[in-house]
């Protein structure tokens, strides 16, 4: 029984490793560019919901509102400013400037807030929980986090494959010169996608910070595991995100069944076996292009 | 007259090479006459200028960004404590340290280059925590808390310092000297016009993967080295440390700051790294905010880094490893 739980505890934790990665997933998708800032900027986004909450004396689900919104702006200013000159830049400069962003996150964070580990006071939400037997229940945040997680992979399928923007996000990812002579503005384009990517790590910091702790540091760990759910999966697959959330998550649990220190490891492994057995990602041969 | 013809060394290089050749006669020659903290501060300072060369050398000349260069790093720290414990001679196992991480780098190129660009550098990170996780399950080499360097107290401490500055000083040499040569080189050859073009370099027969396999495994070697010599010089290895990945980003200030691709930039931005680290330490965390903050603006604005600001981005190579062509000239009458 104690494996069973392990395997359900892991499905519902990697539903937060599936939000943490559709961010990235999509920063990737759209602009070929990958985001070493990402896990700082959800421990950001979760420092955020600290303090608005505290301010407002709301429950963390509410600071959404605000939370969502101003990661967005920051997302979009960012794109603007930063991220599009380093574009044009060549490969390496996006990555560069990504990762010093990172450091500048991560030390900020660490002057004002200190090394404490936090976390968002989620209630009786994050107390209760379904008990499906006698020696298996599940958290009502956990199943909440989880359903988000598809919720939100399913609003982006959704949003690239249907809408006006989707298309446009889309053409510019294939060929940003040809999208422009056909009249998108691929600095808008990118700009609009870096916000919504940016919108679904806010929704990931405020459900990772109520599920778990957090202290600045913890950007590096998020990132990876972002980084590992979206190559287990296979890149530029959303659904593919989704399933490596979930298999990484109970990779984790599974490993910490067998003893609690092998659980990170045990992750790291499956990544690493995935990479040498299946580098496009598990669900690569069902879509295969 | 001359006919047209081509040189690699210009009047600056030859300089340099007049300069450079005495000044490492003069720094070989300094634990006879500066005191051990002269020498000490030196020895961090050389295994910086190492890191970044080996980093300059992996992304600038082979295009591979790589954030887990501290996996070989602490794989070198622990080959240090491992031939300490099993009564091998500690300076022995620098060399030792370099043929480990090489060795345990060539296995992982097959995994890690599977991934291109971005995800490249985090496979590369993911790695790195594996053999880190790895290392702190180990019970005989002090799990998570780390273990000392007992096997050193055999010399004196004098001469302890000494050998270890020797050390690093030949490190210095070989990684900025080996990198000077590959670059020269038919493999470095092949390294430049991948960098500018791969998919025509393969086209012409150049042998892209190989190429990149010998520069990550060279670049793990030389960072096998550094994590030894930084063990020699604190006697203490903790995985936390020698793992961290404040060494990559230690590592991409420098030779972006310095200038990526050339082999004068990870010295120079090795040393402004070095100084800065010693000013503004006190400062805590804001000092890394400030380096993060240069290391972005001179990604931005200035791509060829502080040499390629001092020499105006004109083409002045102290060490030059490339071709150029002198235009024919008249004999004066």
């Amino acid at each position: 029984m104690t494996w069973v739980n392990a395997v359900v505890q892991g499905l519902l934790l990697g539903g937060v490793y599936a939000l943490y990665a559709c961010g990235l997933s999509l920063v990737f998708g759209v602009l070929r560019i990958v985001n070493l800032a990402h896990g700082d900027l959800t421990v950001l986004a979760a420092f955020l919901a600290l303090v608005v909450g505290q301010a407002l004396g709301v429950h963390p689900l509410l600071t959404l509102l605000v939370v969502v919104p101003a990661l967005a702006a920051a997302g979009y200013a960012l794109q603007h400013a930063v991220l599009f000159p380093a574009l044009r830049g060549g490969e390496l400069a996006p990555l560069l400037v990504t990762f010093g962003l990172s450091v500048v996150l991560q030390n900020l964070l660490l002057e004002a807030f200190s090394a404490d580990t936090r976390s968002l006071p989620a209630g009786t939400l994050g107390t209760a929980g379904l008990a499906l037997t006698d020696l298996l229940s599940v958290g009502w945040l956990a199943v909440l986090t989880l359903g988000v997680a598809v919720a939100v992979l399913v609003g982006l399928q959704l949003l690239i494959s249907r809408t006006a923007i989707g298309r446009a996000m889309r053409a510019t990812s294939d060929d940003p010169e040809t999208a422009q002579l056909m009249g998108l503005d691929d600095r808008k384009v990118y700009a609009v996608a870096t916000a919504i990517a940016f919108a679904t790590i806010a929704v990931a910091g405020v459900f990772s910070g109520m599920r778990g702790t957090f202290t600045p540091t913890l950007g590096p760990q998020l990132l990876i595991f972002a980084f590992e759910a979206v190559i287990i999966g296979g890149l530029g697959s959303l659904w593919g995100t989704l399933v490596g959330g979930l298999v990484l998550g109970v990779a984790q649990t599974v490993g910490a069944q067998i003893q609690p220190s092998y659980g990170v490891l045990a992750g790291h492994l499956v990544f690493l076996a995935v990479l040498a057995a299946r580098p496009g990602g598990i669900l690569r041969r069902a879509e295969r292009r | 007259m001359t006919d047209a013809h081509i040189v690699r060394h210009t009047r600056t290089s030859r300089v340099a090479t007049g300069v450079v050749v005495p000044l490492v006669v003069v720094l070989a020659a300094l634990p006879y006459y500066a005191p051990g903290s002269v020498t000490r501060l030196l020895v961090d300072l050389f295994a910086l200028v190492v890191l970044a060369s080996m980093w300059n050398l992996l992304a600038g000349y082979g295009g591979m960004i790589s954030v887990g260069q501290q996996g070989f790093l602490g794989i070198g720290a622990y080959t240090v404590l491992v031939a300490d414990l099993v009564g091998l001679d500690p300076f022995l196992a620098v060399p030792i340290a370099a043929l480990v991480a090489g060795l345990v780098a060539l296995p992982t190129s097959f995994l890690v280059f599977r991934l291109y660009g971005g995800y490249f550098a985090i496979g590369t990170w993911v790695v790195a925590e594996v053999f880190r996780l790895l290392t702190v399950e180990v019970g005989a080499v002090g799990g998570g808390s780390g273990a000392s360097v007992t096997g050193l107290s055999a010399y004196a401490p004098a001469l302890r310092g000494a050998v270890i500055y020797w050390c690093a000083l030949a490190a210095l040499v070989a990684a900025v000297g080996g990198v000077f040569l590959l670059m020269r080189s038919r493999l470095g050859l092949a390294l430049t016009a991948i960098r500018d073009e791969p998919t025509a370099a393969d086209s012409l027969g150049v042998e892209v993967r190989s190429a990149k396999r010998i520069v990550f495994v060279l670049a793990a070697a030389g960072c096998g080295v550094a994590g030894a010599i930084i063990v020699l010089d604190s006697l203490r290895v903790q995985p936390d440390s020698v793992y961290g990945v404040q060494w990559s980003a230690f590592m991409i200030f420098m030779v972006v700051i310095g200038g990526l691709g050339t082999i004068e930039g990870p010295v120079i931005g090795a040393i402004v790294f070095f100084a800065l680290q010693q000013l503004l330490s006190p400062f805590g965390s804001w000092y890394l905010v400030v380096l993060g903050a240069v290391a972005v603006l001179a990604a931005l604005f200035a791509r060829r880094g502080l040499f390629g600001l001092l020499t105006r981005g004109g083409d002045v190579r102290l060490f030059p490893t490339g071709y150029r062509v002198r235009a024919p000239t008249e004999a004066s009458t």
